[in-house]
């Protein structure tokens, strides 16, 4: 079933760069398609975390608009710190709980954190992560909760 | 408009240059080399725009791809010493000396 | 209508620079590695996000946009990830972080 969803995503990628439809190159399409997904299901990265479609749209239509609404509050604020004329910056390494159960939850945790300007996960383990921040706000606002839950939510 | 782009992706392009000049470690130089990356994907795509050529894109895309595998690559390296082993059995054997 | 998108066009393309201009002067003046990784993603974030913004304006609904999603999402998947295995690996070295004078606990 997963392999199916994943032959049909790599062929609609291919049919979408290549952008020329004659009967040679939809055939190559379908046959690199199908190498590709024989090679993984012997490699057995088919699973929920190699390939998983079941939580793309909700995370789509769900957490990437909250994400890209944060981001750019954050990099706004990156922002006018950098151009500041004397550089107000006050960096803190701490740790942050978090709530996720699988590895591919702590995975969307700590990208959401680094993509995040102004917080970077440093390091990761079972029931924390050690993160940078430029600002002691950095820290504040991820011991709050907000992007935690909502990552538990998407698992 | 697209030449203002262009003229702020060069000038970001020589500060990270600078940046991996200068930098006082070898992670500054990764770093910035990182973001001189990024940089040329952007310039690139923008560039393509402004000669009227968006072929540029499928050169960008593939910028990108060699962009992160060299900076993992290259830090992997500086690490372990060596690209062919995954980084538990270094330390195994590390840790058996 | 062409008039509307050529001006949100001009205004998110120069948007983008001016933040890639930020990064890069973050680049600069920031005093140790792991700040100068805030900065680094600022160009990889807003400035990245709002160029490709505008290119997308300029090339309405075609492959080419596609194709300029397809590098949005390359950047946005990419650059956490070196941006990460570049601070573990500074950890790892043990380069010690910028504290602000006078807060050495």
């Amino acid at each position: 079933m997963r392999a199916a969803s994943l032959f049909i995503v790599l062929l609609i990628f291919w049919l979408l760069l290549s952008g020329v439809y004659k009967p040679f190159l939809i055939g190559s399409g379908l046959a690199v398609a199908a190498a590709s997904v024989f090679l993984a299901r012997r490699m057995e990265v088919i699973d929920h975390e190699g390939h998983p479609i079941d939580h793309a749209f909700k995370a789509i239509l769900v957490y990437w608009p909250w994400l890209i609404k944060e981001i750019c509050i954050s990099a706004l604020k990156v922002s006018k710190t950098i151009l500041q004329p004397k550089l107000d910056i006050n960096p803190k390494m701490e740790l942050v709980e978090l709530s996720q159960k699988t590895d591919l939850g702590r995975t969307i945790f700590a990208n959401s954190i680094t993509l995040t300007p102004g917080t970077i996960a440093v390091e990761i383990n079972k029931n924390s992560v050690l993160v940078h921040a430029l600002s002691e706000d950095g820290i504040t606002d991820l011991n709050k909760g907000e992007m935690d839950s909502l990552v538990s939510k998407l698992e | 408009m697209f030449e203002i782009a262009t003229l702020c992706l060069l000038v970001t392009l020589g500060a990270s240059l600078y940046r991996a000049i200068k930098g006082p470690t070898v992670l500054d130089t990764a770093q910035a080399v990182n973001s001189a990356g990024t940089v040329a994907v952007l310039l690139i795509a923008v560039y393509g725009f402004l000669s009227g050529r968006p072929d540029f894109l499928d050169l960008a895309i593939i910028y990108g791809l060699l962009n992160i595998v060299g900076t993992i690559a290259i830090l992997k390296f500086f690490r372990f010493g060596n690209l062919g082993d995954d980084g538990d059995s270094v330390q195994k054997a590390q840790a058996d000396d | 209508m062409t008039e509307i998108l050529n001006l949100a066009s001009w205004v998110s393309l120069s948007l983008g620079g001016i933040f890639c201009l930020i990064g890069g002067l973050g680049l600069l003046r920031m005093p140790d590695f792991f700040t100068r990784l805030h900065a680094a993603s600022v160009i990889e974030t807003l400035g990245a996000g709002l160029l490709i913004l505008g290119m997308l304006f300029q090339s309405g609904l075609s492959l080419t946009s596609v194709k300029l999603i397809f590098i949005l999402l390359l950047i946005f998947f990419a650059s956490p990830t070196a941006t990460h295995a570049l601070a573990r690996a500074a950890k790892v070295k043990g380069i010690k972080y910028f504290q602000k004078e006078g807060d050495n606990d």
